[in-house]
């Protein structure tokens, strides 16, 4: 009985401890959410900040791209990641947010190491993500079926790889993974696999391929030569507060750039000839 | 073939069943043993997570898995506590006791990421707890109470009838007779369900993802203010727990070592449960003795 | 008036006690009723959004085979077609529960009947021990022992419901085992006694009367098993290869209600079709485990001993 009373008591101190926290609290919190592709860099930021301003804590969840923008669209949160245009999201009103471009990022195709290819053309990249070519054999290999792992539907990197390689094309119905992590665990194991990952996702364990011997590389992401490439995202509402503006100046600031984004292999905004629409034209800087 | 001949086979076979589980179930513990042990060190367990350089630990997520597990429980097992009591022994209506230990079961039977997004949009959203320690215990006070009230009331039933009816002759009313009787008898049976359910705080993690959340503010030990963001005691704060950090290192972590890091967080969050399970039971025995009077 | 009569009249401590705790029981009660009914009222305002308000069809819902929710078809319908993925859920499910159910008894036998002290020794705590292992690590030893393995043994990519099974076979025992023992410790002592002074063997004690009398118990104990594997989403989702596809054999690629749902949830936006497609599948989650609920109610109901 007694016992029952505390509990209840402390219950209750717990949950009134909710109303007071904030007011009482004179460090400054806001949170992002979204991408999950994007959350180590944001963390990354998040951190250095941090240590910069030390009463600034910026807390950075993931969720998915979709999570994102329907919270900052209702106002829930300070940022919301995103790995693709707001446009593109059904159910987004792009117009009441705004579009930070923190950087960009490259999507690049990946083989299991006893592959021997090192380079695919895009119509044949195309027609094996078709289903049209089942086997290694046709584009040159040895004989061995392909086992093609494909990302969630929604999924950014999907979104941009689709956009870039399969113009219109549909995907033929294969196994999907929802995250970079399990990409690399299947593609690594399963002989004869093919896939995709983002660039800051590529390991040793991968094997990246060229398109019509185009290697990927940040100048030629920066040119338009590797053509599967797109924005990172972050979304705030229109009147952002102080800390949110000062953390996505931080994010774009030259050092930060020149750091942390370059050496987790995306492409700093400043280094792009071109740039890309919300609809996916691509069109040069100059 | 005759009942003894029957008796001996079925009772090999038996046997061989219950080895073959031994041996699947140990077979899977080494696993995680041999996996992780290179990996856990001092260090390890006290750093903290780094977000894309390799060398980091889990300090903060195994202290939050921990915190978790306590404030969920404190939440978790009165309630369900006072369900089973009431199904149990007050209820006399046997079709409303049926309907509502069905409708609990079903519960049970969600995706954890359901009772996860709901959890987000009530707690985290919609009482603006956000996504706190707070958050992630209430959504898995949701997750845990079918298994815990259906252990508990089936360990209170476990108790026979004379011990009530004892209770009752001696003039204790029928709340004395459960507090001073049938609680202290059927103890091991309700920390069996505790632990159980335990397990499952700590492991899981779709639930959190979107109410505790993926991310560990540093924590600073000595900070004992409950209200700010540093402290550990803070309800309120952003924790990632063990299971979600080896889910997100795993998914969509950018660390070189992730999988050492998994390995090694696999094999501590098991360690944790063990010792766990050591503790409340030596705890409970000692409990049971005191309260039975042995 | 005299101290003996206001004590009579007066109501005792302990009837005080008495209300107080029959009311904060009634309380917890009433609490969680209210939870269950916000719950179950929420995934169904959500769930049926999909039907009431962005025209999907009932019918291409449950024989469809195609799953792309942002699109429409000729008809100006969303494409909903959810039957693969109930296909792949009831296999899966229905698959791990056939076999860890045996296993599961025959340990609970072990544990009680059989011999006590070890199965305490040995077998109890290295159950309470499994539970404790997060879905997470489960779905990774998965990927890394059981999906090469069945790519041995079956040939394709390993991928698919067979290693699905298998993996939610290991993580449902525990809990079948550990609730099926505890069905069995409720069988009074004296049952078992009559059996054996009548002349029955241990085994047909076990098989005639202990089972019986204990059926109901583990009768839930399956169905928290099976509603475990129905709800189980991150392991299964590691080794069942997540295509949205009628599974054509047991080692195809295939998928479940619980993985689509995982995957997706993320990436889209409240209050679009493709989400409001995700909730009628969480509802269907709890529509099918609430059937189970019922049927193996009745089945135990006829099955217990009276």
């Amino acid at each position: 009985m007694r016992t029952f009373g505390k509990l209840l008591l402390l219950l209750g101190v717990i949950s009134s401890l909710s109303g007071c926290s904030h007011a009482n609290n004179r460090q400054e919190t806001i949170t992002a959410v979204g991408s999950s592709a994007l959350q180590p860099l944001i963390e990354a930021g998040g951190e250095k900040y941090s240590q910069k301003n030390p009463q600034a804590y910026i807390n950075v969840q993931g969720g998915g791209s979709g999570t994102g923008l329907a919270q900052i669209q209702q106002g829930a949160v300070a940022i919301g990641n995103s790995d693709v245009f707001a446009e593109q999201k059904k159910g987004i009103q792009a117009q009441n947010l705004i579009d930070h471009k923190v950087c960009v990022v490259a999507v690049v195709p990946v083989v299991n190491r006893q592959v021997p290819l090192n380079n695919l053309s895009t119509t044949q990249l195309q027609a094996i993500f078709m289903g049209k070519i089942t086997n290694w054999q046709q584009v040159g290999g040895p004989r061995l079926p392909i086992t093609i792992i494909n990302r969630a539907q929604g999924s950014g990197t999907r979104m941009i790889f689709e956009q870039q390689v399969m113009q219109g094309q549909p995907f033929k119905k294969a196994p999907e993974q929802d995250s970079s992590g399990m990409v690399r665990q299947i593609v690594k194991n399963t002989p004869g696999a093919i896939s995709y990952v983002a660039w800051p996702y590529l390991t040793q364990d991968l094997k990246p391929l060229a398109i019509d011997q185009i290697k990927l590389t940040t100048a030629n992401v920066a040119q338009n030569r590797w053509k599967i490439w797109a924005y990172e995202h972050l979304y705030t509402t229109k009147n952002p507060n102080k800390l949110t503006r000062q953390f996505i100046k931080f994010i774009l600031s030259e050092q930060f750039q020149e750091q942390e984004v370059r050496q987790m292999h995306y492409i700093p905004m400043k280094q792009m000839r071109y740039q890309q629409d919300a609809h996916g034209r691509v069109s040069s800087k100059e | 073939m005759n009942p003894k001949q029957a008796d001996k086979l079925m009772t090999f076979v038996i046997y061989l069943m219950s080895s073959v589980i031994i041996v699947i179930l140990m077979a899977l513990l080494i696993y995680i043993l041999v996996a992780g042990l290179p990996y856990v060190n001092w260090h390890f367990l006290t750093s903290a997570a780094k977000s894309f350089q390799s060398g980091g630990g889990i300090g903060a997520q195994l202290f939050n898995s921990l915190y978790l597990l306590v404030l969920s429980m404190l939440v978790s097992i009165p309630l369900s506590l006072g369900i089973a009591i009431y199904l149990s022994e007050y209820s006399q209506n046997i079709r409303v006791t049926t309907w509502i230990s069905s409708a609990i079961e079903v519960l049970s039977s969600l995706p954890s990421i359901v009772v996860g997004l709901f959890g987000f949009l009530v707690f985290v959203v919609q009482f603006k707890l956000s996504f706190s320690i707070l958050s992630g215990a209430l959504t898995l006070t949701i997750f845990n109470l079918p298994l815990l009230v259906r252990s508990m009331e089936d360990a209170l039933q476990t108790v026979s009838l004379s011990q009530r009816e004892a209770g009752l002759a001696l003039g204790l009313s029928r709340w004395e007779t459960v507090v001073h009787v049938i609680i202290p008898e059927c103890l091991p049976a309700i920390i069996t369900g505790i632990i159980l359910s335990a397990g499952r705080v700590f492991g899981e993690a779709a639930a959190l993802i979107y109410t505790a959340g993926q991310s560990a503010p540093p924590l600073d030990f000595t900070n004992w203010n409950v209200l700010s963001l540093t402290s550990p005691l803070n309800p309120l704060r952003p924790a990632e727990t063990l299971a979600v950090h080896i889910w997100k290192v795993n998914s969509e972590g950018l660390i070189p070592d992730a999988s050492a890091v998994s390995s090694g967080a696999s094999l501590v969050l098991v360690v944790v449960v063990l010792v766990f399970n050591v503790l409340a039971r030596y705890l409970g025995n000692k409990l049971y003795k005191h309260m039975t009077g042995e | 008036m005299d101290p003996i009569a206001k004590n009579l009249k007066q109501r005792s401590l302990s009837a005080k006690i008495e209300t107080k705790g029959r009311l904060i029981t009634q309380l917890c009660t009433v609490l969680i009723v209210l939870l269950v009914l916000a719950i179950f009222g929420f995934i169904a305002t959500k769930g049926l959004t999909l039907f009431f308000h962005d025209h999907g069809s009932l019918w291409s819902f449950f024989s469809g085979t195609t799953w792309s929710p942002d699109k429409v078809d000729s008809h100006r319908q969303p494409v909903i077609g959810a039957l693969p993925m109930i296909v792949g859920s009831f296999t899966v499910t229905l698959l791990a529960v056939l076999v860890a159910t045996p296993f599961a008894i025959a340990a609970a036998i072990f544990m009680t009947e059989i011999s006590p002290q070890k199965g305490n020794k040995i077998l109890q705590p290295v159950i309470e021990l499994l539970v404790g292992i997060p879905s997470v690590v489960y779905g990774f030893i998965g990927l890394a022992v059981i999906v090469p393995f069945v790519q041995k043994i079956a040939g394709g990519s390993g991928f698919g419901i067979l290693a699905g099974a298998l993996v939610l076979f290991v993580m449902i025992l525990p809990t079948i085992t550990s609730m099926t023992v505890d069905a069995l410790k409720a069988v009074p002592r004296y049952y078992r006694e009559a059996s054996l002074a009548l002349g029955a063997t241990r085994w047909q004690t076990i098989y005639k009367v202990t089972l019986r009398a204990g059926a109901p118990g583990i009768m839930t104990a399956v169905i928290f098993g099976m509603s475990r594997a129905f709800g189980e989403a991150l392991a299964v989702q590691m080794v069942i290869g997540n295509a949205i596809l009628m599974p054509s054999s047991l080692t195809s690629p295939s998928t479940t209600l619980t993985s689509v749902l995982t995957m997706n949830m993320g990436n889209t936006v409240m209050g679009t079709t493709s989400n409001d497609a995700l909730w009628t599948l969480a509802l269907l989650l709890l529509l099918m485990s609430l059937v189970f609920n019922i049927v193996i109610k009745y089945l135990a109901k006829r099955g217990a001993l009276s």
